[in-house]
């Protein structure tokens, strides 16, 4: 068994997100410290809004103010913070039925203790200091002995409505490419090989290896050194500059056909002006110093493959 | 056209913590030998391929398309996928074979959760405007729901200890965590460690086969008598958390009333979920639920469900059961449901 490769994997996006009439209405709300529900036509108001009835899908769009204190309806008492949530201490995680609101919302609750928390008490939103239009306005909510918040009808029309929201979303993977592909970097980088598997059932052999025959569905296993030379099969001309790549262009690009192989790779070809590039050029791997892969392919000045030789891994 | 189609098939790989030496592939391929092996059946004999997976879990944009290198896609196969749990992938499958468009079908799926955090990666399935900024991690949101049921007198801490326990009593050579195991402290208050499930990576298929083919391929096939599917609103503050009128309507559809079942394998990946739906499903104590040992004892994402189904399968094959419910789901908090009645020809 090979020591498997990993490595760090991030994944990160901040999704842009439109916002509907009353989503925008909710959320420019929780900026100028009003909290906005909708009104279903048989007269419950749902906190958070959703802009169709969940029970008749009817599209709904009554706003109405509904109270900033409210009562705790299920609560779960969070003893270690995760990355992103709403508080860096033990707090509990509450679904709250803001006074005047037939639906719960949830959030966090800032209490000192489990001990501190229970269902049917008394909570009041606790503002964060910056709001700019999204769930996090609410930094969380607190406990609350006081009455009721006064709630009145409001229009939810607000200056400067916000339009849309910005969901940062990361994750972080460990990512190991498993046991074939493991096998064919190390080679790769150690060596200077390209090591391929055949096919127990068709024979063929892949390069780089995933492990399995993608015609017959089999594992592969039987490890076969091919190469270093190869025939290019297609290419392509690049004329687009990357970012972050210092390749002059045009370059080219192209699938080479490593000897043995029966399958084609991808790779950059080099050493022959990018007009010269043709099918059946045969061409041999360049490496750089330090290079853990072939920084591109030259020709090898051998006359070209004939095309019958090829033709099966266009 | 009506035709009768059952699960022939069934097999699931160990469910373990981490299989970082395997890519999914690799992990998937013995599993889809092994239930191919038990019909007799090739890849090129399947008349229809459906997998489930999650791009989520491996972080990577159409995962799925380098599984299909384990079934043989070349030359093209008829194939689809569902990005959620197996269990909807048989379903589609199911619908498949009715229609007559063919008469085998190879259910699929797999799910490695190691490369990850999974409760962090299962936080981006939920609505993006009002929870997902805050992050509220599976177990906590599990955790509200199960308060909910304290609350309202459905269970308490000592039932639930019990519910683990017994789930974890199996000796289902498949499940991850089984035999004793401590309650443990509260992860989420009021949820302990125990009434969690185990985080692992596996593989689970099912091979289905329609009328006199299914009795070819199996000596007593567990013919899937109804199945259905039912979703809630995303919002769990609009959701009375106690119960759960998607699972009691799909089991209603797919006529798991109509009279009793002998074993239900649930999927409820934690101890106050088998809460909810006994109630939602009027299980008693005249059924066996979970001998597999269910979610709790082994939860490989979007393979959990779909084992449910191969695991009640599976039972009716060696003859353990004639009636057994399966059940899968999907979402925060039971927000998706599917049931299966599987049945064996009577003896």
């Amino acid at each position: 068994m090979v020591d498997v490769l990993k490595a760090p994997l991030v994944v990160e996006f901040p999704f842009t997100r439109s916002l509907g009439p009353v989503q925008s209405a909710f959320l420019t709300g929780l900026r100028e410290r009003v909290v906005l529900g909708v009104r279903t036509r048989d007269g419950r108001t749902l906190v958070p809004p959703v802009e169709y009835d969940p029970v008749t899908a009817e599209e709904i769009r009554d706003l109405v103010h509904v109270g900033v204190t409210g009562t705790v309806t299920t609560w779960a008492w969070n003893p270690a913070p995760r990355r992103g949530q709403p508080l860096g201490t033990p707090f509990a995680w509450v679904l709250v039925k803001l006074d005047n609101a037939d639906t719960a919302l949830l959030h966090a609750l800032d209490a000192p203790g489990p001990d501190a928390v229970h269902t049917g008490m008394r909570v009041r939103i606790r503002w964060a200091e910056d709001r700019v239009g999204a769930i996090t306005d609410i930094a969380c909510f607190e406990p609350h002995d006081g009455d009721e918040s006064h709630v009145r009808v409001h229009t939810g029309e607000f200056d400067d409505p916000v339009g849309g929201i910005v969901a940062e979303a990361r994750l972080d993977y460990t990512y190991s490419p498993g046991r074939a592909q493991t096998a064919y970097i190390k080679a790769l980088e150690t060596e200077r090989r390209a090591v391929g598997e055949r096919c127990p059932s068709c024979r063929k052999v892949y390069v780089p290896p995933r492990g399995a025959c993608p015609t017959c569905g089999v594992a592969t296993a039987e490890q076969v050194e091919v190469g270093p030379r190869g025939t290019v099969t297609t290419f392509c001309i690049v004329n687009i500059k990357a970012k972050n790549l210092d390749i002059e262009v045009p370059y080219v690009y192209a699938h080479i056909a490593l000897d043995g192989a029966d399958l084609a790779l991808h790779g950059r070809i080099g050493g022959i002006p990018y007009d010269q590039v043709r099918m059946g050029l045969r061409v041999e791997p360049v490496w750089t110093e330090g290079g853990r892969y072939p920084d591109h392919y030259r020709p090898t000045g051998e006359p070209d493959a004939e095309y019958d030789t090829y033709k099966e891994l266009l | 056209m009506t035709r009768d189609i059952a699960v022939v098939a069934f097999a699931q790989s160990d469910t373990l913590r981490s299989t970082e030496e395997l890519s999914e592939v690799e992990m998937l391929m013995p599993v889809l030998h092994g239930v191919l092996a038990q019909t007799g059946l090739k890849t090129a004999d399947i008349g229809f391929t459906c997998s489930g997976s999650c791009d989520y879990l491996a972080g990577r944009a159409f995962s799925f398309t380098l599984a299909l290198d384990g079934v043989g896609a070349w030359p093209p196969i008829s194939e689809s996928h569902v990005e959620t749990d197996g269990a909807w992938a048989l379903y589609e499958a199911w619908t498949k074979l009715l229609s007559g468009d063919a008469d085998t079908a190879l259910v699929y799926s797999y799910g490695k959760s190691s490369p990850g955090s999974l409760r962090d990666v299962l936080t981006r399935q939920l609505d993006p405007y009002y929870l997902a900024p805050l992050w509220p991690d599976s177990v906590a949101l599990a955790a509200l729901q199960a308060q909910a049921l304290i609350d309202a007198g459905d269970t308490d801490e000592r039932e639930l200890a019990q519910i683990g326990a017994r789930s974890r009593s199996t000796d289902n050579p498949r499940a991850q965590l089984k035999g004793p195991v401590p309650h443990g402290d509260y992860l989420v208050r009021p949820l302990r460690t125990g009434d969690c499930p185990p985080i692992g990576d596996g593989a689970a298929a099912v091979v289905l086969a329609a009328g006199e083919r299914a009795r070819d391929l199996c000596e007593r096939p567990a013919w899937i008598r109804g199945i259905d599917h039912r979703i809630e609103a995303h919002s769990l503050g609009v959701r009375d958390l106690t119960d759960s009128p998607s699972a009691r309507l799909a089991a209603e559809k797919a006529g798991a009333f109509e009279r009793p079942v002998d074993t239900a394998e649930l999927h409820a990946p934690f101890t106050s979920q088998e809460v909810v739906l006994r109630k939602a499903l009027r299980l008693d104590d005249s059924t066996t639920v979970n001998p597999s040992g269910g979610a709790l004892a082994a939860n490989p994402m979007m393979a959990a469900g779909l084992a449910r189904i191969g695991e009640a399968a599976a039972r009716i094959h060696r003859g353990e059961s004639d009636r057994a419910l399966a059940h899968a789901t999907s979402g925060p908090c039971l927000q998706q449901n599917l049931v299966a009645v599987l049945e064996g020809d009577p003896r």
